[in-house]
């Protein structure tokens, strides 16, 4: 029974391309693309194509835990349609609970067929944080936990992939007090790459750049230090805006309703997180390459970066002191403590004159005799 | 009133800056400056109303240039003065901010009993950094270290050369840039906070002690009493003098 929902010998990518109606245009107009997204030079186009026509799909296990599934929305919306026909659909078969059409034990008995079958080869791909409070009782799916399905999916796996902030970070869920214990997956997973797609979703193309190099190569893309692909990860949103100019020349929104706004100014002083937040955003865009946030006037939230709700307001550049009230940023306590400062000093200088008073009219008979005795 | 005893001290000349720390100090003190207000300006800048084209401005640019210049001469002058802390006079020796002695330890609390609470007390004499401010300048170099770590680790994602290319794990041990610019951003207050402290306190050394603590950060001299001069325990924090002779009751401030 079980040899009916895995295949026994895989398609592959570009046999799945031709079965589902594409042409041969639409595959290479794919590669190219992808070939670009994951900064690849246009010889490694072939490469790509070679790779897609020729190895049988990878075999993936998609797992949802704590999360809102905006990471598989954004992937289905990646601009060229055989990214969510051929790479999420395809991929998915296995295993996700969102769009595959198994339920209950079926489903279960899918996953568990996959992992055995395949150890060693799948991907596992992660959405979603891990809930370590209270036993892991806040997520819980065929009567295991999180991080039960998790320890066992990752076992086999070749690669794991952590997809949005919620399994890289772990996203507002994981924001204080984090009551469910919200955890990002490399803090669970031990002896396994785990790539870090972060962002809140992260971009459709980027996801499916990841997987194209996954597949390409054989091996998983450059990371950073923080475990993110250098390929789309290397590069702050504020180097790649088009309102950098503004920024360089000094001219900011100073709220949103302002004339500045209209013009198209920069939006730093409105919050924007673009100066800190490394994303491909500038770039690539989203749906279809049509906008971005701050092509539509809101700055960025920085919702690719870890603990960007905790770290900073939405529409300040300041950031709150933790035990010093929502309003106190480090200036509000800089002040303070420059005017305590200020205070104890003068207090000093008058304790000075009261308590040294003997010491420093010494110094000032000396001097004056001193003064007395020379010539003028 | 006039006192009917007055002990007039004979002062003896002491070299006590060189001439390299001095260039330390001055050129440190206005990178400082620099980098603390082009630090605020970028932090959050002026509200500037222009009709030129963007194109034709550079006003955050320069603001920016001036930022990195001036860290650049910060770091370097940094790295500088760690070397003169090896090489340099006895007042300049890295011992003099470490408190690896207990008459390191003793001569701090001394500092913190007369100076700063004015307890009733003899008074000491501290011919270069007394222990107390050493120990704080010590504190000020770990700031130092914070902000290149910091500064760098935010410069370097953008950098060409290797020097800030090399910082570039820095963030990754804030787990981010938004973090690691607002620890930069927390430090450069103690800096301010310093500086207030700091030129308050040497006038007041000038003003209670009279051996020219503020003139010796130009000229390089201090003016010590000489009875100082038969009591070596005097001369740093950290001579560890094995044979050290009964210490001669110095007479110095109080008479």
């Amino acid at each position: 029974m079980s040899n009916e929902l895995v295949p026994t010998k895989q398609p592959t990518y570009y046999e799945e391309v031709e079965r589902k109606g594409y042409s041969r245009r639409d595959f290479l107009q794919f590669v190219s693309m992808m070939t670009a997204f994951i900064g690849l030079e246009n010889s490694a186009i072939g490469q790509v194509a070679k790779a897609l026509e020729t190895k049988p799909r990878v075999p993936v296990i998609w797992l949802h835990f704590q999360e809102c599934t905006c990471c598989s929305e954004s992937f289905i919306r990646s601009s060229h349609p055989i990214v969510a026909d051929i790479l999420l659909d395809k991929i998915s078969l296995d295993y996700t609970e969102t769009l595959m059409a198994a339920s209950g034990f079926q489903a279960e008995e899918a996953m568990q067929n996959t992992m055995k079958k395949y150890k060693g080869e799948y991907i596992l791909c992660v959405e979603g944080s891990v809930p370590m409070g209270a036993d892991g009782v806040y997520c819980m799916i065929g009567g295991k936990t999180s991080l039960q399905i998790l320890e066992e999916a990752a076992e086999g796996a070749k690669a794991i992939i952590a997809w949005g902030s919620c399994a890289s970070n772990g996203c507002v869920q994981a924001a204080k007090p984090n009551p469910t214990g919200a955890t990002p997956i490399h803090k669970l997973v031990k002896g396994k790459p785990v790539i870090k797609v972060p962002g809140c979703p992260p971009i459709g193309e980027v996801m499916a750049g990841v997987i194209v190099h996954l597949v390409t190569f054989d091996r998983i893309p450059e990371l950073d230090g923080l475990g993110r692909p250098k390929a789309f990860y290397s590069k702050r949103v504020h180097d790649t805006c088009y309102r950098r100019p503004f920024y360089d020349a000094g001219l900011y929104v100073e709220s949103f309703d302002d004339a500045n706004a209209r013009k198209g100014y920069c939006l730093y002083k409105v919050g924007c997180k673009g100066p800190s937040t490394y994303n491909a955003c500038g770039v690539m865009k989203w749906n279809n390459g049509t906008s971005f946030p701050i092509q539509s006037g809101h700055g960025c939230i920085g919702c690719s970066e870890e603990n960007y709700w905790d770290n900073g307001r939405l529409y300040d550049r300041a950031s709150s002191f933790a035990g010093f009230g929502i309003e106190a940023n480090a200036d509000t306590f800089g002040k303070v403590a420059l005017g305590v400062t200020g205070a104890a000093l003068a207090g000093h200088a008058v304790m000075t004159n009261i308590k040294k008073k003997k010491l420093i009219r010494n110094l000032e008979d000396e001097g004056k005799q001193s003064e007395h005795e020379l010539k003028s | 009133m006039k006192t009917n005893y007055l002990h007039v001290h004979r002062l003896r000349r002491v070299y006590v800056w060189e001439l390299p720390v001095r260039y330390y100090h001055w050129l440190n003190a206005l990178a400082i400056i620099a980098l603390i207000i082009t630090g605020f300006l970028i932090a959050s800048p002026l509200a500037l109303q222009s009709n030129q084209e963007a194109t034709n401005r550079f006003v955050m640019g320069w603001v920016r240039v001036i930022h990195f210049i001036a860290a650049y001469i910060f770091f370097f002058n940094f790295l500088f003065r760690i070397y003169w802390g090896f090489v340099g006079n006895k007042y300049a020796n890295w011992k003099q901010f470490i408190p690896t002695s207990k008459k390191f330890i003793k001569e701090m609390w001394t500092v913190f009993k007369i100076d700063i609470l004015m307890l009733r007390g003899k008074e000491h004499i501290s011919i270069g950094h007394n222990a107390m401010a050493g120990f704080i300048y010590f504190l000020t170099f770990w700031a130092f270290l914070i902000q290149c770590l910091t500064g760098f680790g935010l410069y370097a994602s953008t950098a060409t050369w290797w020097l800030p290319k090399m910082f570039s794990w820095v963030p990754a041990v804030f787990g981010g840039d938004i973090l690691t610019r607002q620890v930069h951003h927390w430090t450069m207050w103690f800096f301010i906070l310093f500086a207030v402290i700091h030129v308050y306190l040497v006038f007041y050394h000038d003003y209670v002690e009279g051996r020219g603590e503020m003139s010796s950060m130009g000229g390089g001299w201090k003016f010590i009493e000489e009875d100082v001069f038969h009591d070596e325990e005097f001369h740093t924090p950290n001579k560890h003098d094995a044979n050290k002779h009964k210490p001669k009751k110095t007479s110095s401030d109080e008479s």
